[in-house]
């Protein structure tokens, strides 16, 4: 960035002799200085902003680190007096200091997949409808943004609504299929999660699916092939890897979702022994019990769910990323 | 006496507003090598892709007039089965990025839902790659993925594919534009034995090529049919102005 501004500076100081020489003249010197100076307050206010720009970059890096290491260290208690039987114990039970995360991380993965089935067809429904059949037009803006809307709506009104209306629906549902009628829990859950994580997938489907080169698609349909035909045999299979990465992006929503979650879980802290019964999750424990937590080891047990769900959703992150570049670079 | 196996009648093609094949009369005998040739822009590429109707493909792509194929409507019969009878390859070479070229080759069957014995799968496979003329280059790779081969080889691959669905007529949108000079020859040298087979419709932007391959000429010009003839005789007595401007090379 510098070498413009550098390169201008010079051609202007060879400029000044020739101009004195010519002209002479006393103001046009003073101009020609009064130039040279503002250059220099150029190259300074270039250099001031690119260091800020630095520094706020660096601050952001830091903060995601500093946010692991307090993670981390805030856990140590926990991990040196429980150790690994921490992940597999089934119970929690902080009265007698037992801390076995197994319920919760049940829940979340339960929780979590039942969403990512749920909200699979959805998604890729919009994917293939907004990315092959009407890519232009309002109607296709109109659902793109009312998709990408979903993900903006705070989650505790999720939450709301899922106590208000999806509850009470998933309560009557139990009661005809003859589970006990919660109405709360790992299902009721899963269900707002799924409407919640649609628009991660559909969205990076989307545009994998215009990436398609039209001379493939055109190729097929010169064969005989049906728009159907051409989804199925060109599209995915071009895209797979590229749906897949939005899934796992879904994913990662779906693992750390705290507050909806949280309002429709029911707040258990045992094993749920079917999809319909209470649970709780990683994340909604974490929102459930930390106020409540009065001492060191039950904080620090609490913090180390945070620190298992912090690198699991890194790491599908990651993964999800990897795999996007690498279909973009393609 | 030659019979028709294309006729065009007052043939027109949009783009939205923009017009641009303009009430085109055209008749394609059949067993010949027709070359389609003009300057870019001059509706040869959208005319080739009316008459297996790629065109209507394009969001705002209209047309009108009529276009038949044996006598029956082009425009009345369903899109699928016009494209079932005219097979077409493209500029660029594109087998299926994700298809063995075995799979390539019976792509069109596959994605037809047609379910061949493997026997008869396996013959249509070699009788097409060998009147593709790659049949002897392949024949021990055909499980590997078609985007290994060569430009050339993938183009020949291409109309492999295209021929394994035993189309009458085959159009070929400037088959050779992305290949070098052999690739582009080998290809050259396919279409003279394609064509007891098949009717062919060759679009270029290449008058030697033209003249090279094909029995007859039309000349496109902003959109309209400026001349339709022998191909010998078009490039040595043109009737129309035109013509002669471009094959003397005052424009291009």
């Amino acid at each position: 960035m510098d070498a413009p501004v550098e390169k201008d500076m010079m051609t202007r100081s060879s400029e000044i002799p020739m101009r004195v020489i010519n002209s002479a003249k006393a103001s046009e010197v003073v101009n020609t200085i009064k130039r040279i100076k503002r250059s220099y307050r150029q190259i300074r206010t270039e250099n001031v902003f690119k260091k800020t720009l630095v520094i706020i970059g660096l601050v952001m890096v830091i903060l995601v680190f500093g946010i692991l290491l307090t993670l981390v260290v805030e856990s140590l208690p926990s991990i040196k007096a429980l150790g690994l039987k921490y992940l597999w114990g089934k119970t929690w039970d902080p009265v007698q200091d037992v801390y076995g995360a197994f319920p919760f991380l049940l829940g979340t993965l339960l929780t979590s997949f039942l969403a990512l089935i749920i909200s699979i067809p959805f998604s890729f429904a919009v994917a293939v409808f907004l990315g092959e059949y009407y890519p232009k037009g309002w109607l296709s803006d109109f659902l793109k943004n009312t998709v990408e809307l979903i993900a903006a709506v705070p989650s505790v009104i999720y939450g709301f609504w899922g106590l208000a209306v999806l509850v009470p629906i998933v309560r009557s549902f139990e009661s005809k299929i003859g589970v006990e009628p919660v109405g709360v829990g790992i299902f009721s859950s899963s269900l707002i999660l799924a409407v919640m994580i649609i628009p991660y997938a559909a969205s990076l489907g989307r545009s994998m699916i215009q990436m398609v080169p039209s001379q493939l698609k055109e190729g097929a349909y010169s064969l005989g092939a049906t728009r159907w035909e051409v989804i199925r045999s060109v599209i995915f299979p071009y895209t797979k890897s590229g749906l897949f990465a939005g899934v796992l992006l879904s994913l990662g929503r779906a693992l750390g979702e705290t507050m909806a979650v949280t309002m429709v879980i029911g707040n258990t802290s045992i094993i749920p022994k079917s999809i319909f019964a209470p649970g709780n999750t990683m994340a909604s424990v974490i929102a459930n019990q930390f106020t409540e937590a009065d001492k060191p080891i039950y904080v620090s047990a609490l913090i180390e769910l945070g620190l298992v769900l912090f690198l699991v959703t890194v790491i599908i992150n990651v993964i999800g990323k990897k795999i996007i570049s690498r279909f973009t670079n393609e | 006496m030659e019979s028709t196996i294309i006729r065009s009648k007052n043939f027109n093609a949009y783009f939205g507003e923009n017009h641009v094949v303009k009430n085109v009369n055209i008749e394609i005998p059949k067993n010949h090598v027709i070359a389609v040739m003009g300057p870019s822009g001059c509706g040869k590429t959208t005319y080739l892709r009316c008459i297996n109707r790629m065109h209507e493909l394009i969001p705002g792509a209209t047309c009108n007039g009529e276009m038949v194929l044996n006598d029956e409507d082009v425009y009345s019969m369903h899109p699928i089965f016009v494209r079932l009878k005219i097979g077409m390859v493209f500029q660029r070479p594109n087998p299926f990025p994700n298809l063995s070229i075995y799979d390539n080759v019976i792509a069109g069957y596959k994605l037809n839902g047609i379910k061949l014995p493997k026997g008869e799968r396996d013959k249509v496979v070699e009788q097409s790659l060998s009147r593709a003329a790659l049949w002897k280059e392949v024949k021990d790779s055909l499980h590997k993925k078609g985007t290994f081969l060569s430009g050339g080889q993938q183009q020949r691959l291409c109309i492999a594919r295209a021929i394994a669905m035993e189309p009458e007529v085959l159009l070929l949108d400037e088959p050779t534009s992305a290949l070098d000079p052999i690739s582009t020859s080998s290809v050259e040298d396919l279409l003279h034995e394609l064509k007891t087979n098949y009717t062919l419709i060759i679009v270029t932007h290449n008058m030697q090529q033209a003249a090279r391959v094909s029995d007859r000429t039309a000349f496109f010009y902003m959109g309209e049919l400026v001349e339709y003839d022998d191909t010998k005789k078009m490039f040595t007595n043109p009737r129309d102005n035109r013509t002669q401007n471009y094959i003397t090379g005052r424009f291009s």
